[in-house]
């Protein structure tokens, strides 16, 4: 009967198989992305990314070196000896043929006769035996199709080409950095605007204030889409045109309201009592914000830039609408990411790699930041 | 070191809703005053207004000579302790104290001259590295009225600074309140509390608040002994004072009356004759009930219905009758043995109220 009341309830396993749940959807797709983004794209497309840690059976196609300055004479015959792997490889040879119809004729150490005296054999790890006359061993080395079992192996080759090489049709270095041009700024500025007008909104008193206050929830839900052809025509008509600063005020327009709801919401909750003993204490307004308010808001901040970092740093349509022209130049990652979709649709591996830089500084922000962003929130609501 | 005056001080909000109306009061430099009243009678109100954190819509303040209505409340030379503590959570002790001299943009070693004047004398010395939040509530308290402290006011208001303590830290931080008082006899103070034993103790003069007005304003033993109404008798004093409705039956140097419940009082009131005949409510201090002897007038007569034995007191109900609020006496010593029986009871005539219609007929 200890299950009726009291603070274990009787449905905790739920809660808790709801949790694992809810975190395995979450961690799966990233670690997918993660892990894909080290593996090269055969063995993408031979396994899926939760096999990378175990050996993978492929199919390749190899080739023994070409007899020009490798084969030597012993005996009246021609031998080209060596090792199909390149060096640091290592894989075992379960089958192989010589031709791409049978690519599983023979098991290793068997000997292939290519016909008029001409063989061949292979071991299972990858060393093999040519042998036959001068013309037969001539021109290009012998083709061999070997079904292979390779070790895992992990390479940074993706990093390379999608951050290092410069391409600019795989390359997200460019994009990366004209997203962070975008997001800081059209983060900090909305907060450094909004705190101010919370504070007013929450704790000065005007003529007007209950409506600015019923006027800016309204504004929480007028959808941005409504807004950007106006805009667009604006920023034209006043010069701005397309760019970085256009893109700020929008980001900063359209994150507002929820930024001035947030942060009164706030500081209203913060006792009144400090305020006024700050006032009897001598100090201004503007004083009481910068040394009592803003520190004591500290997790709102945070918490509000958090969101405001991260859906400006996913953000799309307002930097397509406002940012990129046809030159190209300030593409961002998001924007980079589908056209990589269409031109590298089949490489995963770089469509993989390009994802997980797009999404690896709002994790790192999300984790660093996390105890402000679930205090902020609980301060704001269970006073 | 300041004296106050208020002249028909009224406060009401929204144009409409009156909480306060024609106060007048004048405080003198270096009295402690102690508003008391029952909640909702605008006594915070009131020490609001005084420091200038909520509008005075009638009358005026001085401060000094001064009118200070529409001075803001740092140029009133008040200082201000709050029931919260109200403390800056991000700060430490000595920058919560440093932090009005800051503002003020006094030298350094001015402020921590004053800092560590007030922590001396507070007992805060050690902690003044400390955040609020490591601090027990007495501490915080100590903290808050340093801060006011530091500032040198000219008044300091203290907004029922003890509520939120403890029994045991409230008796301690009232001693230290009434040390600190005097050691600076200077300074005039305005306490505001619900906590009768905080008033008593406290205050040079008390102000009983109650319906928007100063019910009465007194010593302390003035309240007590010689209440001018019948709010003020029940309200000062614990428990409250019995009134008992009667009739004058014999006026002169001393009033005699015939109470409801057959019993017959006599206060040491002069009454004149043309007032035999008028109903009154006899007022009498539990406490100042004694078991009568022979020869006594009989004040109350009655069985008792249930006591509470404290040891040092026991307190006796006796039965409601006629719907009335029971009778209360308050004996000395152990008696649990009244229970059920009949008792008499008389009291000293010099310590009988009479009110008529509410007022006192000893101090009109």
């Amino acid at each position: 009967m200890d299950n009726i009341a009291g603070t274990k309830s009787s449905l905790t396993w739920a809660v808790n198989i709801s949790v694992i749940a809810l975190a395995l959807l979450w961690i799966m797709p990233t670690l997918g992305l993660f892990i894909s983004s080290f593996r090269t794209a055969d063995q993408i497309a031979t396994s899926g990314w939760w096999k990378a840690l175990f050996p993978s059976e492929q199919n390749l196609v190899l080739r023994a070196d070409d007899p020009e300055g490798n084969r030597v004479e012993r005996a009246g015959v021609y031998v080209v000896e060596g090792q199909l792997f390149e060096a640091g490889h290592s894989a075992e040879i379960s089958a192989w043929g010589i031709s791409s119809r049978e690519i599983s004729a023979y098991v290793p150490g068997e000997t292939a006769d290519l016909g008029d005296g001409e063989t061949l054999t292979v071991q299972a790890d990858g060393a093999y035996v040519w042998t036959g006359n001068a013309d037969q061993l001539s021109g290009r080395g012998q083709r061999i199709f070997v079904t292979a079992t390779t070790p895992p192996e992990f390479t940074t080759a993706n990093y390379n080409r999608v951050l290092f090489s410069g391409s600019t049709t795989d390359g997200m270095a460019n994009a990366f950095f004209n997203t962070l041009t975008v997001t800081i700024p059209a983060t900090i500025i909305p907060i450094a605007i909004a705190a101010f007008a919370a504070y007013a909104l929450a704790w000065m008193d005007f003529p007007g204030r209950g409506l600015l206050i019923a006027a800016i929830v309204g504004l929480l839900v007028v959808p941005l889409q409504l807004a950007l052809i106006p805009l667009l025509k604006f920023h034209l008509g006043i010069g701005i045109g397309k760019g970085y600063l256009g893109t700020w005020m929008a980001h900063t327009g359209f994150g507002l309201p929820l930024a001035v709801y947030l942060l009164r919401n706030y500081m209203v909750g913060l006792p009144r009592d400090i305020i006024e003993n700050a006032k009897v204490d001598g100090a201004t307004d503007f004083q009481i914000f910068t040394r009592i308010i803003l520190p004591l808001s500290f997790p709102a901040l945070a918490s509000f830039a958090i969101f405001q970092f991260l859906w400006t740093w996913n953000d799309l349509l307002v930097a397509k609408v406002f940012l990129i022209d046809a030159t190209g130049e300030t593409t961002v990652m998001t924007n980079q990411i589908v056209e990589l979709l269409g031109t590298r649709g089949g490489n995963w591996e770089i469509l993989a790699t390009a994802a997980f830089v797009s999404i690896a500084v709002p994790l790192i922000v999300f984790f660093s930041m996390q105890r402000y962003l679930v205090r902020g929130l609980l301060a704001g609501s269970v006073k | 070191m300041a004296d106050l005056k208020l002249r028909n001080v009224g406060k009401t909000y929204g144009g409409k809703v009156e909480v306060l109306k024609g106060i007048d009061m004048d405080i003198s430099k270096g009295e402690l005053i102690v508003f008391v009243g029952p909640s909702g009678c605008g006594k915070s109100t009131l020490l609001r207004m005084i420091a200038g954190l909520e509008k005075i819509t009638a009358g005026t303040l001085e401060i000094d000579g001064m009118v200070m209505n529409d001075v803001p409340p740092s140029q009133r030379g008040i200082a201000m302790v709050f029931q919260s503590y109200a403390l800056y959570p991000h700060m430490t002790v000595y920058d919560n104290m440093a932090f009005a001299l800051k503002i003020a943009k006094k030298s350094k070693s001015e402020i921590d001259k004053a800092v560590r004047r007030a922590a001396d004398i507070l007992q805060l010395t050690d902690y003044l590295d400390r955040l609020p939040k490591a601090l027990s509530g007495g501490q915080r308290q100590r903290v808050a009225i340093g801060r006011a402290i530091v500032r040198d006011p000219k008044v300091y208001l203290f907004d029922e600074p003890l509520s939120n303590l403890d029994a045991a830290l409230r008796v301690a931080t009232r001693i230290q309140i009434a040390e600190l008082k005097e050691a600076m006899p200077e300074s005039t103070m305005i306490y505001v509390t619900h906590d009768q034993v905080e008033a008593m103790t406290l205050a040079d003069k008390i102000v009983v608040l109650a319906d928007k007005g100063i019910a009465q304003m007194g010593s302390p033993l003035d309240l007590y002994e010689r209440p001018d109404n019948e709010f003020v008798a029940q309200f000062i004093g614990s428990p409250a004072m019995n009134l008992i409705p009667g009739e004058i039956v014999k006026t002169g140097k001393m009033t005699e009356i015939d109470l409801a419940h057959e019993g017959h009082a006599v206060a040491d009131v002069e009454t004149q004759a043309a007032e035999k005949g008028w109903a009154v409510n006899a007022g009498v201090r539990p406490e100042d009930l004694r078991i009568a002897g022979a020869g006594d007038t009989v004040l109350v007569d009655g069985t008792v219905d249930y006591i509470e034995a404290l040891g040092e007191v026991t307190i006796l109900y006796f039965k409601a009758e006629h719907g009335r609020d029971p009778l209360i006496a308050k004996l000395p010593g152990i008696h649990d043995d009244l229970r059920g029986q009949t008792v008499q009871l008389t009291a000293d005539p010099s310590k009988v109220q009479i009110f008529h219609e509410g007022k006192s007929l000893r101090t009109r």
